[in-house]
């Protein structure tokens, strides 16, 4: 599995009022949330952003509320990776079940800027910064993950093993 | 090998002798609790599974309380969605407008939840039971729906910090100033996927509500749960609440914790979270007189009865002054219908205040006291974030009732001495 596409850069503790406010959460459609995606943190983002787009922060991504519909605007974008220092629980968590593939990695973090190129190997867990010519070495995503990404959420995959 | 309270509490509820920090387990689930935001995704998660039907129907707790009574009509079409699901599976523990209040002050109240008890909710401050000896965390709405099909749900079993309290606060400082001064000191991440287990002789100065509102921001320091000992003041809560058996776990006394803190509570000072994260503390003699347009008293972190007092002892000597929106919010049915009986809500209305029904509205920016461009709200809630409470260069200030009382009496952020109480 990989992932291949142009970097969006924050910084720490982005949170998931500025992902997805919740004036928004009156709605759980996916499309419709995605219209928001970081909208009061990055106005422009959702202009921008391509099928395949990486985001790459700082520290504790997804920190306060536990609410799933953040890391389902960011997948419904387009986002095909989310790279961080650290994440919050709780999201790390349910963007591993609804099938939004992450990566902690320090190095890249700091070793990744807005604009760049990049490509991800999840397999062998290499992050390859093209725009720079520079690779860090992040997790490897560990099978069961790849398949939860690959059915597009912990309940399919489930289902598919039982 | 020794282990922590919260360690503990998971080996047991995972049918193992032992764990260890790091450990994968697979644990019984004593209740499953989800809201009108999150439980309509989970219900869609749920509706994909093969198996038909939830697990046990006395084991899930359906709260409809953030956006309710239905602020709109997408609002009005999650609570039907819920109700709907709610009733087709003879969930007993469904509780719609009337019954309703906000879902981590509603739980304790109702005796859902008692010690030893293993709780996930599809809300970040699930970790408010840690107050009752229980361990409980927020999850998603996927791992919710997955709780409520198989009554189970795996953890990474975490480390600990440790948190000393001795002394007894002084009279205006209450569980609101020790809990951002503990978010002050560590950071918004200082225990990320860590346990908070607070212990000492001064736990015991500290009364439940006190307790619920530190456990209910451990989250806002990253933590998984955090957790209080059990002693005499929390029996006689789960008692006067519940007919379920309790169970107490204590942490062995050579358990490892990743870090040791003593905090001395008669030392603190009442404290604010500036904008725009809980970390950005100050204490009450540093805040400068930031003038503001609004306070919020409410939430799942301050919405109980205890808060309610402290802020009428306030309100009834002195007004809410000339231009300053003061919105006060019991957090359940049963807290609004006891500070009617004990005059708090009258004493609130004379003062110039004004009393919602039980909801989470105003603390995320969904209704009920939204935030213009530029405006500053002290809030008795648990995040500051940008546009937490409405357009994104408002500001929100982090306080306990007392000080959102008397911020609400001068227009500027001040603590009750203050105004010379």
């Amino acid at each position: 599995m990989q992932a291949k596409g142009i970097v969006f850069k924050y910084g720490d503790n982005v949170d998931t009022d500025v992902i997805i406010p919740a004036r928004y959460l009156n709605s759980s459609d996916p499309a419709e949330l995605a219209k928001h995606c970081m909208e009061d943190i990055d106005k422009d983002f959702i202009n921008k952003v391509q099928k395949g787009d990486i985001i790459v922060a700082d520290k504790n991504f997804g920190c306060g509320s536990s609410r799933e519909h953040a890391p389902l605007a960011i997948k419904a974008a387009g986002v095909s990776c989310v790279i961080a220092e650290t994440f919050a629980r709780i999201f790390y968590r349910n963007a591993i079940n609804i099938g939004l593939p992450i990566i902690e990695c320090p190095e890249a973090s700091k070793g990744i800027e807005s604009g760049d190129e990049v490509e991800i190997d999840f397999d062998s867990g290499v992050i390859y910064n093209r725009t720079k010519g520079t690779q860090f070495q992040g997790q490897a995503f560990p099978s069961f993950m790849q398949k939860i990404i690959a059915a597009e959420g912990l309940i399919n995959y489930i289902n598919q093993q039982n | 090998m020794a282990m922590t309270m919260t360690q503990k509490i998971l080996a047991a509820a995972a049918g193992l002798e032992e764990v260890k920090a790091g450990q994968l387990i697979e644990a019984n689930l004593d209740l499953v609790l989800g809201n009108d935001i999150t439980s309509p995704v989970a219900i869609h998660e749920m509706e994909k599974f093969k198996k038909e039907g939830v697990f046990d129907k006395d084991k899930i707790a359906l709260v409809l309380d953030h956006f309710v009574p239905n602020k709109d009509i997408k609002s009005a079409e999650h609570c039907k969605c819920v109700r709907e699901f709610a009733c087709q599976n003879s969930i007993s523990n469904f509780f719609d407008v009337g019954e309703m209040g906000i879902e981590h002050a509603l739980l304790p109240e109702k005796g859902l939840v008692v010690a030893g008890d293993v709780v996930i909710g599809a809300d970040s401050h699930t970790c408010t039971y840690g107050a009752l000896g229980a361990f409980s965390t927020g999850v998603g709405s996927t791992d919710m729906a997955a709780g409520m099909a198989t009554g189970k749900a795996w953890f990474k079993v975490p480390s600990a910090i440790k948190f000393i309290l001795t002394g007894k606060p002084s009279k205006w400082v209450s569980g609101k100033d020790v809990i951002l001064h503990i978010i002050g000191m560590i950071g918004v991440d200082g225990a990320l996927y860590k346990s908070m287990e607070f212990t000492g002789p001064g736990v015991a100065n500290l009364s439940m509500d006190d307790r619920f509102t530190i456990a209910n921001m451990a989250i806002e320091a990253g933590g998984k749960n955090g957790i209080f000992p059990v002693d005499d003041k929390t029996i006689a809560y789960i008692k006067g609440h519940s007919t379920k058996e309790f169970k107490v776990y204590e942490a062995d006394e050579d358990a490892e914790y990743d870090e040791v803190y003593t905090i001395d509570l008669s030392q603190l000072k009442p404290t604010v979270s500036f904008p725009h994260l809980p970390e950005n503390t100050k204490t009450i003699d540093e805040c400068g007189g930031v003038a503001i347009d609004q306070v919020v008293i409410g939430s799942c972190t301050n919405g109980r009865i205890e808060d309610l007092r402290v802020a009428a002892s306030i309100l009834e000597r002195f007004p809410v002054k000339k231009g300053i929106r003061c919105i006060v919010i019991p957090a359940t049915q049963k807290i609004y219908l006891r500070a009617i009986e004990e005059g708090l809500v009258q004493t609130f209305i004379k003062a110039g205040a004004v009393v919602s029904t039980p909801t989470c509205g105003p603390c995320l920016g969904g209704y009920m006291g939204i935030l213009a461009e530029g405006e500053r709200c002290v809030s008795t809630t648990n995040r500051n974030f940008v546009g937490r409470m409405g357009h994104i260069t408002s500001e929100v200030y982090l306080a306990s009732p007392a000080v959102a009382a008397a911020s609400a009496v001068t227009g500027k952020i001040s603590g009750p001495e203050e105004l010379g109480l």
